[in-house]
């Protein structure tokens, strides 16, 4: 392979990478746009709600309780190897709340939900269900993008929280149950090593996800091509670039929050 | 009244509308005949400016159409789409009243839902399909609702986009007079699409025939019969020999 090959090789993907992140945050600019410009849905980010912030809840939930067990069972055998055993409690605490939920909370919300919220709109696009919107004097943007903005963005972090919480809970029941911790020990070690922050930073982290989750879920949608192959390709590209952006969205966030 | 001047749309290398030129009067009733493919519904798409034109200008009342406040153009339309296109996620009623129920036109959803069930019937549907969704209706059962849509605000300017197709010869007629009837009663002006040769001739004071990416003929629906006109002649008594090719 020429050099001058292999440069293009790198340079297409590149900049594929970078017109996509340029599309996305247009598409959001445009979006956010209309938060402060009337008529307002508020029945259809009501109907979001439930469809991404409750219905999500079973998944996520146990996503977290198995995490947190693994985790209880790795650390304390990590822990073992230089007696630390005592760290299981706050570890598993930290690691959940700091990472592991919002990571896999938010991945699992993608999974489900930016997959989705695609193929539903890019249903409606190729049905010409977009066109009658805009002929019903209705915006696609205001009916159909912020509503799932606004509800993915606060519902995750609900989401992630009552995960934390199934998480730790995990972890407290594995600890207990197979690894001969006492109850009240553990519980109290839990609480005294954690930080508001170490729960704070991960709902911020939770909300960011959120957002990400939407609006790759709307943008695929809407930019769908026609036909059923059309959808299917949405579909699959927004669950890729949601989970992608959210794994890069969580080391900015983390560095951000946590470098010193 | 709409006017078209020399409107060119093309998808990729495909030459859809080539220089369409079309004056569509208030209160009459146009029909655009055409063979499958020839940007029929492309050109409708374009009036509402939901398919943005390559060249050329498409004014109503005057004004350019990509020049007014979007909102008030828009609320001034009606329009039936091919596929129907109705919300899947509504009821029935919901996508007849999707006007009445929110933005400018917004009224208590008591009486959304009575003008809804109203309009339901004047498409021939009974006041128990208003609570049914739209997959479980018929295709022809889709269609009249997409109408009942159109009309339910009772715009001043309506396009169907072939409102009889799929429907049975009776059902198409009640269409048809009903599509009469608003023009005639109500003023609105009507442009309609369709293949229905009977449609053509109950629905429409003007005819205009889209062929090769331009308006091949355009007259009153009584000359159409001795226009001398190959390319209409062909088009209307469905021969398979004439100017018009067979494989498009
Ligand atoms: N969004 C689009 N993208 C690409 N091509 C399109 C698009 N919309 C229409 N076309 C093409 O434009 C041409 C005209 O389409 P149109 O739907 O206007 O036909 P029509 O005259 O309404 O036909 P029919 O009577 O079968 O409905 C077709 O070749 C179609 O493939
Ligand atoms: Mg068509």
């Amino acid at each position: 392979m020429s050099p001058i090959r292999a440069l293009a090789a790198i340079g297409r993907p590149v900049i594929a990478g970078l017109r996509l992140v340029g599309a996305l945050t247009i598409f959001a600019a445009q979006a956010v746009s209309h938060l402060v410009r009337p008529p307002f849905y508020p029945r259809e980010t009501l109907i979001q709600l439930v469809q991404i912030g409750w219905l999500s809840l079973p998944v996520v939930g146990l996503t977290a309780l198995f995490t947190g067990g693994a985790l209880a069972l790795q650390i304390y055998a990590g822990g073992s190897r230089f007696s630390a055993e005592a760290v299981v409690p706050s570890i598993v605490a930290i690691g959940m709340v700091r990472e592991l939920g919002p990571v896999l909370g938010g991945l699992m919300v993608a999974a489900r939900v930016a997959s989705s919220i695609a193929a539903e709109i890019g249903t409606m696009k190729v049905t010409e269900q977009i066109d009658a919107l805009v002929t019903l004097s209705t915006n696609p943007m205001k009916y159909l993008t912020l509503p799932r903005l606004i509800a993915a963005t606060l519902a995750v972090p609900v989401l992630v929280g009552v995960g934390d919480a199934i998480g730790i809970a995990g972890g407290w029941a594995v600890g207990v149950w197979r690894l001969d911790f006492n109850s009240a020990t553990y519980l109290k070690n839990t609480v005294d090593f954690l930080e508001t922050w170490d729960v704070v930073s991960g709902l911020w982290k939770g909300a960011a996800f959120g957002f990400i989750v939407a609006l790759a879920g709307c943008f695929y949608g809407m930019t769908s091509s026609r036909g059923a192959q059309g959808v299917g390709r949405a579909t699959k590209s927004a669950v890729v670039t949601a989970s992608v952006l959210i794994f890069a969205a969580n080391y900015i966030l983390t560095e951000t929050f946590f470098s010193a | 009244m709409i006017r078209l001047d020399d409107v060119h749309k093309s998808f990729g290398p495909n030459r859809v509308l080539r220089g369409a030129t079309l004056e569509v009067a208030r209160g009459t009733s146009t029909v655009i005949i055409g063979g499958s493919g020839t940007g029929k519904s492309v050109m409708l798409k374009c009036i509402l400016g939901l398919v943005t034109p390559d060249r050329g200008t498409i004014e109503v009342d005057g004004t350019d159409v990509t020049q007014a406040p979007r909102d008030a153009f828009l609320a001034r339309f009606g329009m039936l789409f091919q596929g129907g296109a109705l919300f899947d996620s509504l009821p029935v009623w919901q996508n007849v009243a999707f006007r009445l129920l929110r933005g400018s036109l917004k009224r208590p959803k008591a009486e959304a839902r009575e003008i809804a069930i109203e309009k339901l019937r004047r498409v021939g549907l009974k006041p128990e399909m208003a609570d049914l969704f739209p997959s479980e209706l018929s295709g022809g059962m889709q269609k009249r609702v997409g109408l009942a849509r159109a009309i339910a605000a009772e715009p001043e300017i309506i396009f169907f986009d072939e409102p009889t197709t799929g429907l049975d010869p009776i059902m198409a007629g009640v269409i048809n007079a009903l599509i009469r009837e608003i023009v005639t009663e109500m003023g609105a002006t009507a442009l309609t699409i369709t293949h229905d040769m009977s449609s053509v001739r109950a629905i429409a004071d003007n005819v205009a025939m889209l062929h090769d990416g331009t308006i091949k003929w355009t007259g009153p629906v009584a000359r159409m019969d001795h226009s001398g006109d190959p390319y209409l002649d062909q088009f209307i008594h469905g021969r398979a020999e004439g100017p018009i090719e067979a494989v498009r």
